[in-house]
């Protein structure tokens, strides 16, 4: 097993996919020449050609609709976002369109697209690049989204994504896209949506995560355990619709105390959900209420000093942690 | 434009007319003087139609008629409370529909906006299926989950019925793309409305039509009015097909009310779609006589007069069938027949969607994801839905 990036495990699954199928395409703004704003299909042009990696204008409506337009006709393609925030220009094209042909047409009609890129903040450039939009694409029946947080999982489940016959929103993270970790070379190597994750096994409490949110829980559950003694068992989500709901019943009645850790603002965001599902379900085992912490709730800062308090960081969430024991 | 658009004064018909057929396609220079020159010619005799067989001619005006009958009956059947949300209604827009998709061969697509009957019917789909829609019924061809604005038949290269103003034009282009992509000598027809013109994907979507050469051709059915705005009060610049001007797409203005005319101009935009992969901007003037759904009083923003006087001299239908009858080629027994079946065929569409079943409240949770409608080809795991019937 190869130890690559988070970025190079992108590039490897779109590649292979890309050679799979003579449907799979790959479009969006520098996709090709500049070889990705942040260079994940670097090589993909000189390898597959203009045909299969396509430039396209600053113009998200009319490429996203038009992707959709070729998913109805049978074409996989993946459409790639600069950045998730922009989805809001085609929010359309998406949300009514790829989302709701399907159920309107009466099942005649399947739209097999990926909408892929980065969503998250921490970079300091300000509101309208850091959106987090994967409650509302959660929230649109007809849609699946996925918010992968390991290089492994990044091939595996965007692989997944490219042969799901349905519409997948992949959201990634530009933080993460340097991370190394080991990926596995096959071909066939598919993480399936909707399937959790627990990334450390613990007794005491379970942080639940999903995206960036997962590596600052793994970090504040090592400190719990090196300078306190708890053992917190980490779950990483993975994906958010389908949601792993047997996996977080099985969390919470093995440690019955639950921390939510997410990125996303908190009003109507995903944790929202994971709450209301753990109380209607394992209220008897819980013995704590649960505990909640997410990104500040005001439009992302640009400056630093106010961006760095926004996002849960290490001892935000630690001390949050310890509220529940 | 005058004589076309409905906001300027009608001028006599200008029956001098030396332009050849194939050329009505313009290019941006020539469009003009080309649209002018073409108000009052006989399109029977141009190059689409001079082959129309007697049949040919009757089933274009049947499917015209049947379009009308039908949409006549489903107004009754919405006033009596059988259909619900909107109807939007076609009525006088039919030439439009009908001559467009008669020139349609096997690897030509269309795809339009919410004002849908017409096309789907153009294209085959039966009145049963589209009446139980429209009652919201199990048997609709939608199985009551989309209604009026959303009727698809992809087996008959129909891909709906969309409800958003101007949402379906970068569709439009995708399906262009897709058949480009799998070197099918083929094009999508998008229909659009005139108010659809003020949106900002179709000025998205012409520009990469024409960057990446694809087979697309937006056909504004300019009505007259964006719901009860008329164009004079929505749109800058006149004509509105001038709008592909800046991204060097060809463009036309022709009479919608003319068959004749609407077949000549689809055939010369499919021709440049099929030999050169190129986009066309075909504005059709149409008009519509009812409301912009039955919910609209229709009383605030034109005249009744306006209305009578399109009915009078420019009904499609009763225009054709003057040339019909003038030709000599069917009795007025004929079309009397077409009409009483076509009359006869609504009504029982209608009786058919009244006795058929509602959906079961289980289906509303089927066709919502490919991979819950196949749970042997499931890949997934996990919940996918949050709240479900009991």
């Amino acid at each position: 097993m190869a130890i690559i990036t988070y970025r190079e495990a992108l590039n490897q699954a779109l590649s292979e996919e890309i050679e799979n199928d003579p449907n799979v395409v790959l479009m969006g703004e520098e996709v090709a020449q500049f070889k990705g704003s942040y260079k994940v299909s670097e090589g993909m042009l000189e390898k597959y050609g203009p045909e299969r990696v396509i430039d396209t204008p600053i113009s998200e409506a009319a490429f996203s609709g038009l992707a959709v337009g070729a998913a109805m006709m049978g074409m996989r393609p993946v459409v790639e976002f600069m950045f998730w925030s922009f989805c809001y220009v085609a929010f359309d094209q998406i949300f009514n369109n790829a989302a709701s042909i399907r159920y309107m047409s009466g099942g005649l009609i399947n739209v097999p697209i990926v909408f892929r890129g980065p969503a998250n903040g921490g970079t300091n450039v300000g509101a309208t690049h850091s959106h987090t939009p994967e409650n509302f694409a959660a929230n649109t029946p007809g849609l699946k989204v996925i918010c992968p947080a390991t290089p492994a999982d990044a091939k595996g489940m965007m692989k997944a994504a490219i042969r799901d016959n349905d519409p997948v929103c992949v959201m990634e993270n530009t933080i993460l896209y340097n991370m190394k970790g080991e990926v596995p070379d096959e071909n066939d190597y598919i993480v399936p949506l909707g399937k959790a994750n627990v990334l450390k096994e613990g007794k005491d409490m379970s942080i639940i995560a999903h995206g960036k949110a997962v590596h600052s829980s793994l970090q504040v559950a090592q400190t719990l355990e090196e300078k306190h003694g708890i053992f917190a068992e980490v779950l990483d989500l993975r994906s958010i619709r389908p949601l792993d709901v047997d996996a977080i019943i099985a969390t919470v009645k093995k440690t019955n105390r639950v921390l939510l850790v997410e990125e996303n603002k908190p009003f109507c965001g995903v944790d929202s959900q994971v709450a209301f599902i753990i109380q209607d379900q394992a209220f008897d085992f819980l013995d704590a209420p649960i505990k909640r912490i997410s990104a500040i709730d005001a439009p992302q800062a640009y400056s630093k000093a106010l961006e760095n308090i926004q996002i849960p960081d290490h001892d935000r969430i630690l001390a949050k942690a310890m509220e529940l024991v | 434009m005058e004589g076309l658009h409905h906001d300027t004064i009608i001028d006599p018909p200008n029956s001098d007319s030396s332009e050849n057929d194939a050329d009505s396609l313009k290019s941006v220079e020539e469009t003009k003087q080309t649209v002018d020159g073409d108000i009052g010619k006989d399109f029977s005799k141009s190059e689409a139609n001079k082959l129309l067989t007697k049949e040919e001619k009757l089933n274009l005006y049947e499917q015209m008629i049947r379009i009308r009958r039908f949409e006549e009956r489903s107004l009754r059947s919405y006033q009596q409370g059988h259909i619900g949300g909107f109807l939007h209604l076609y009525i006088g827009q039919e030439a439009v529909a009908v001559g467009s998709v008669s020139m349609l061969g096997d690897d030509d697509h269309i795809i339009t906006a919410y004002r849908d009957h017409g096309h789907a019917l153009a294209v085959g789909m039966e009145f049963d299926e589209c009446m139980a829609e429209l009652y919201g019924k199990k048997t609709g061809c939608s199985k009551g989950k989309g209604g009026s604005m959303h009727f698809f038949a992809p087996d008959k290269n129909y891909w709906g019925g969309h409800g958003i103003v101007g949402g379906q034009t970068p569709l439009g282009l995708g399906i262009a793309y897709a058949l480009k992509y799998n070197k099918k000598k083929g094009a999508c027809l998008c229909f659009m409305g005139d108010g659809a013109t003020n949106q900002g994907p179709f000025y998205e979507s012409l520009n990469l039509a024409s960057l990446w050469n694809l087979p697309v051709i937006y056909i504004i059915e300019n009505n007259g009015y964006s719901m009860g705005t008329a164009e004079s009060r929505h749109s800058a610049g006149d004509p509105l097909a001038k709008r592909a001007e800046p991204f060097d797409i060809s463009w036309s203005v022709s009479s919608g009310h003319d068959l004749f005319e609407v077949r000549q101009t689809i055939s010369d935009a499919l021709k440049s779609a099929h030999e050169n992969s190129r986009p066309s901007v075909l504005e059709i003037v149409t008009y519509r006589y009812r409301g912009h759904s039955v919910a609209d009083p229709d009383q605030t923003y034109r005249s009744k007069e306006e209305i009578e006087e399109y009915k009078t001299n420019k009904d499609p239908i009763n225009l054709l069938k003057e040339k019909l009858l003038n030709e000599g080629i069917v009795t007025d027994t004929e079309l009397k027949e077409i009409d009483i079946k076509a009359k006869g065929d609504a009504d029982a569409s209608a009786e058919f969607a009244d006795a058929s079943p509602y959906p079961d409240p289980s289906e509303l949770m089927d066709d919502i994801y490919w991979e819950t409608d196949n749970p042997d080809n499931k890949t997934s795991e996990g919940i996918m839905f949050f709240e479900t019937p009991q």
